[in-house]
């Protein structure tokens, strides 16, 4: 199994958070400490609506790279740019790269802090991608992590895994499946799940889909 | 109330909260925060949706007064302020202590490294 701390990028000069989110915070914390509010009750609220935070494209740019040679490569050159040209959304966190799942080698993304998440492309982060257990144990037992999730590989395969910084987010190119030659791009997209551009599943069975 | 309900209550009273056909969307995690938090305060009592939509269009016109762009993007901008202006009137949390706390958390964020969990301690607070 390919694991190697020096791949772990980490930023170590502090962590940075915009005003925007340190106001939030501030009222969280000002509020829960005079018990106004519930800070679990919130994030319950919260995980409601973890879908339904940011443009939420993720699909639709794994189908096009499926479908398209010239956008996968420059998906996998440069991946902020490539989504930004599609015209899907504006912008894209700082740095996004596209890490592409390959019979030798599965992607794992992980990291602790949801500003690190690639939200613009795949939604609001689950609740234990946030959680302590998954941050450790994707690093030091990935495939035990996968096993949970249901995905077993094959010995040969290596995993790798990515973890975030403040300055570069991940997404994970899962392969395209098997049985789906000729299926249109919008097609395809039903196929991929928030967990198969995480690195923690597989994009769906055609059969199933 | 269920979230659902609630939220629906809540898009029903206040206009412009930015929405598709199943309900609120938002444009970055803070929004989903501070929308979460308007309606836990709100299910407690703290204020009516038409207290609160009467401030939220009083924020955004001032807003606009100053500049913004008023192209929805910046909604959950003055949503925010719309907060802090409430807690602050209904003497839940005054403006001072909303700021030493925004500080103390930037103090925080300052000497936590990456990959580990943000968290709060006493001597933040100090400056």
């Amino acid at each position: 199994m390919m694991q190697n701390h020096e791949e772990h990028d980490h930023h170590e000069n502090g962590s940075e958070l915009s005003e925007m989110q340190l106001r939030v915070r501030a009222l969280e914390t000002v509020l829960a400490e005079k018990g106004y509010i519930d800070p679990a009750a919130i994030d319950v609220i919260i995980e409601a609506y973890e879908t339904k935070v940011g443009p939420h494209n993720g699909a639709r740019v794994v189908a096009k790279a499926w479908s398209d040679p010239v956008f996968k490569q420059a998906l996998l050159a440069n991946a902020s740019e490539a989504i930004v040209a599609l015209g899907l959304m504006n912008r894209v966190g700082d740095h996004l790269i596209a890490v592409e799942n390959t019979p030798r080698q599965h992607n794992m993304i992980v990291c602790t802090l949801c500003s690190c998440y690639p939200w613009e492309v795949l939604g609001l982060p689950p609740v234990w991608y946030k959680s302590a257990p998954y941050r450790s144990r994707a690093v030091n037992d990935p495939r035990g992590v996968l096993a949970d999730f249901g995905v077993a590989l094959p010995a040969d395969t290596a995993i790798r895994v990515w973890d975030s910084t403040a300055e570069t987010r991940f997404m994970v190119l899962p392969m395209r499946p098997a049985g789906t030659e000729g299926w249109s791009e919008e097609r395809l997209a039903t196929l991929v799940t928030r967990d198969s551009m995480v690195g923690t599943g597989l994009p769906k069975n055609p059969k199933d889909a | 109330m269920s979230t659902d309900a609630a939220a629906l209550r809540a898009t029903q009273s206040v206009l412009n909260i930015p929405r598709n056909a199943e309900g609120p969307v938002f444009g970055a995690p803070w929004e989903a925060e501070a929308f979460a938090l308007a309606l836990q305060l709100h299910d407690r009592g703290v204020f009516t949706w038409t207290e609160w939509a009467s401030t939220l269009g009083d924020e955004i016109k001032k807003a606009q007064a100053a500049g913004d762009p008023d192209t929805g993007e910046t909604y959950y901008h003055h949503w925010l302020a719309t907060l802090e202006r409430i807690v602050a009137a209904k003497g839940l949390a005054d403006a001072a202590v909303l700021m030493r706390t925004r500080e103390a958390w930037q103090r925080a964020c300052a000497r936590t490294p990456h990959g580990t969990p943000i968290e709060l301690r006493a001597d933040d607070f100090e400056n």
